[in-house]
């Protein structure tokens, strides 16, 4: 038994008014009141703001003065304030994982506004469920690993061409693999960039050249990734090149392994005539430049259909694709810059032209004459053939309430970006998850939007769903610089919320091995182990455990528990049930 | 006795999609009744059917799991090890006598705030027509003797 586990709980609670966020609706004096009721609290306070200077200050001088060895407070979400109360802990003394928040502001007062006495009640109850939970609450200790200052880079397009010369210029040693024969991905495929338009493949080759040459990157093209075992600061990488296998270790890995068009194989006539291209088809003719073009024919009236294969009603394609507006418009302006007294139409259901200049270039594409007629989605037109390669476009003006014909001698579809097929096997290989779009899925979209879940693993570029070159550069820098914090530092702190297991109990029925999604438990000797630095703290396997030889720090049985006896006051003192869970931990 | 039965609703969270909306359906301000207590887990997964039996032997009216939606899981497939464990449970509930709507399993994202607040509103309303929970009944029985 530790020291903490022989002392008696001393809880010290801090509601938070949150100006009238809270204090609006919930009663706070109130609830401190009864705070100080509540079994092994030995001090409570109401704050204005607890997350203020002043509220912070409050607690570090309570947790002395009362001699707590626990706090609760009592005012937002754990998601947001969690990190900022645990310091405040550690300042005074009090392990991180003894401290417990009591959301009575997102998930009390700010949905029950018109009920201010039952929102009172509610919050009473959280209170009292924090607190129950608090008296079993058990400090922490997070492991360190060695990080090795590698980092791994799966693709070699834009994005991993960027964060690989980004982290290696701050020093640290790159692997970059890609899958073809040489760097540059989608970049190779585009004539010029908006809304500069640039020359794709200069700024290209520049990077690529770069990269090349740079002493702490190791290329391997032509290479794919076979196999990752280990985990953060300790990979151990098997790359598969010409059939020969090159194993390595890193401490980072990123995946920067792009996307690829969406195919719109019999949709518009496409793959069936000739003049039905899609917008990469269509660059790679505009690549060859204008001579060349010219020989191939001189368009009259080009039309672009948006949102083909894209905004569909059920996934995995039913996403917005960002970026085929702007290309729309940047190629329908060039179109028309070749071919002044062509006309060119784009078809649309809704223009996305969002961002810095984007809006403008869409404005000069209408002054430039580019003609824009909008479909919806119950109405989509249609291609007929018509003879000399000549095609019939059908389409309801939605805005105008009429049907227009078009006779075209082109017709563009403009798709999706979509994941590469061979995601799925990278995202078993790293256990790392894919959305229901397919693209790989961040750890939080707008908190931690390139880290994964997974420590040490990080996306960038289309390989998380379709972006420009710009933000594909952006995300780029932004994995760097993550990537780049545990290899500075040599060294990372794991995560407490771990699984443990009671060797006594254990009868090594592999039933956790089979259930981790992460590999975390081994059974050896007929007793199951867990890796702290491969358990994410999920909790699968201490719910499954039939002989409940598991269990989670940190969201232990007896402190679920504890919150669930205390949820509601009961007709019954609930507490005098005495547990049914024979051993819980 | 109360005259007016009011369910009590416990909710099992997982931290990354369904506690997030619920956060968000607050950000929102969007109400839902107050008869909901929630308890936050990292997964749907750590669930344990032991958690949904002992709230249900507290005279808790109806269970409520939330997680994130299949495909989504930030722990890849705890939610799928929830599915299974929420479908064993409930043909268990009704073979001890409760009927198998006081469990009730949903996938909210972090996005789906109102979604949380229909399911809440919803699933009170569904106790309500059920009544109370009758090992609540059994337990009152049990403090009045």
């Amino acid at each position: 038994m530790t020291e903490l586990q022989a002392e008696k709980p001393r809880i010290g609670v801090f509601v938070c008014h949150c100006g009238i966020n809270i204090g609006g609706v919930v009663n706070v004096p109130q609830v401190v009141k009864y705070a100080q009721t509540l079994p092994d609290v030995a001090y409570a306070e109401g704050n204005i703001y607890t997350c203020s200077a002043e509220g912070i200050d409050s607690i570090k001088k309570a947790i002395r003065e009362h001699n707590l060895n626990r706090v609760v407070v009592a005012s937002c979400t754990p998601r947001t304030h969690e990190p900022l109360f645990r310091g405040a802990c550690v300042d005074a003394g009090v392990n991180p994982y003894l401290f417990e928040l009591a959301n009575i502001r997102e998930q009390c007062s700010w949905v029950h506004m018109r009920e201010p006495e039952k929102a009172t009640d509610k919050a009473k109850d959280i209170v009292r469920m924090a607190a129950a939970r608090a008296s079993f609450l058990m400090p922490q200790e997070e492991s360190e690993v060695p990080v090795d200052a590698t980092a791994l880079v799966i693709g070699g397009g834009i994005s991993g061409i960027t964060s690989a010369l980004c982290l290696a210029n701050q020093g640290f040693k790159v692997y970059l693999v890609e899958k073809e024969p040489e760097l540059g991905g989608m970049l190779k495929k585009i004539y010029k960039l908006y809304p500069t338009d640039e020359d794709a493949s200069k700024v290209l080759q520049a990077s690529a050249e770069a990269v090349m040459s740079h002493k702490n990157i190791a290329v391997l093209t032509s290479a794919i990734i076979k196999a990752v075992d280990g985990y953060i600061g300790n990979f151990e990488v098997t790359a598969l090149k010409n059939g020969q296998e090159h194993k390595f270790k890193a401490g980072t890995v990123i995946i920067a392994t792009g996307a690829v068009e969406f195919r719109p194989t019999n949709m518009y006539g496409y793959d069936k005539y000739d003049r039905v291209l899609t917008q990469v088809d269509l660059e790679q003719v505009l690549r060859s430049g204008k001579p060349a073009m010219d020989k191939f024919f001189k368009p009259q009236t080009v039309a672009m259909i948006q949102c083909v294969g894209a905004r569909e009603e059920k996934p995995p394609r039913s996403y917005c694709s960002r970026l085929c507006c702007m290309v729309a418009v940047k190629n329908a302006m060039l179109l028309k810059e070749w071919y002044p007294d062509s006309e060119v139409y784009i078809i649309y259901q809704d223009m996305q032209t969002y961002g810095k200049d984007y809006e403008e270039h869409h404005r000069k594409a209408r002054e430039a004459g580019i003609k824009f007629i909008n479909y919806t989605k119950e109405n989509p037109p249609e291609v007929a053939h018509l003879p000399h390669d000549k095609l019939r476009l059908t389409v309801y003006h939605a805005l105008l309430g009429e049907k227009r014909e078009l006779n075209c001698d082109l017709v563009v579809l403009s798709t999706p970006l979509v994941q590469q097929e061979s995601a799925k096997e990278l995202s078993k290989i790293l256990k790392v998850p894919l959305g229901q779009d397919e693209f790989f899925l961040e750890a939080h979209v707008k908190l931690r939007p390139v880290d994964f879940a997974t420590d040490g693993i990080f996306v960038c570029g289309t390989a998380h769903g379709p972006k420009d070159i710009g933000e594909a550069i952006s995300q780029a820098y932004a994995v760097s610089s993550r990537a780049g914090v545990p290899m500075a530092n040599k060294k990372v702190r794991t995560e407490a919320i771990t699984a443990v297991v009671d060797r006594e109990r254990c009868i090594g029925c592999r039933m956790c091995e089979n259930l981790c999604p992460y590999g975390a438990h081994r059974v050896e000797d007929g007793k199951s182990t867990v890796i702290e630095a491969l358990c994410k703290g999920c909790g699968v396997c201490a719910a499954a455990c039939m002989r409940r030889a598991i269990s989670m720090r940190h969201f232990t049985d007896d402190q679920i528990m504890a919150e669930i006896k205390t949820a509601f006051m009961m007709e019954t003192p609930n507490l005098s049930v005495t547990s049914s869970l024979e051993g819980g931990k | 006795m109360e005259d007016k039965f009011e369910p009590r609703i416990l909710g099992f969270l997982c931290n990354w999609c369904s506690y997030a909306g619920a956060d968000l359906a607050g950000v929102s301000r969007i109400s839902y009744p107050t008869n909901i207590r929630i308890i936050r887990v990292m997964c749907s997964g750590r669930v344990d059917p032991l958690h949904v039996l002992e709230a249900l032997r507290q005279g808790i009216d109806g269970v409520l799991v939330t997680g994130c939606h299949i495909g989504d899981c930030h722990y890849i497939t705890g939610n799928q090890a929830c599915e299974k464990r929420v479908r064993f449970l409930k043909e268990t509930l009704g073979q001890i006598g409760v009927d198998p709507r006081r469990l009730r399993l949903e996938w909210v994202s972090a996005s789906e705030g109102g979604k949380f607040a229909r399911i809440v509103k919803e699933f009170i309303e569904e106790i309500r027509q059920l009544g109370p929970s009758p090992l609540r009944k059994e337990i009152q029985e049990i403090v009045s003797e």
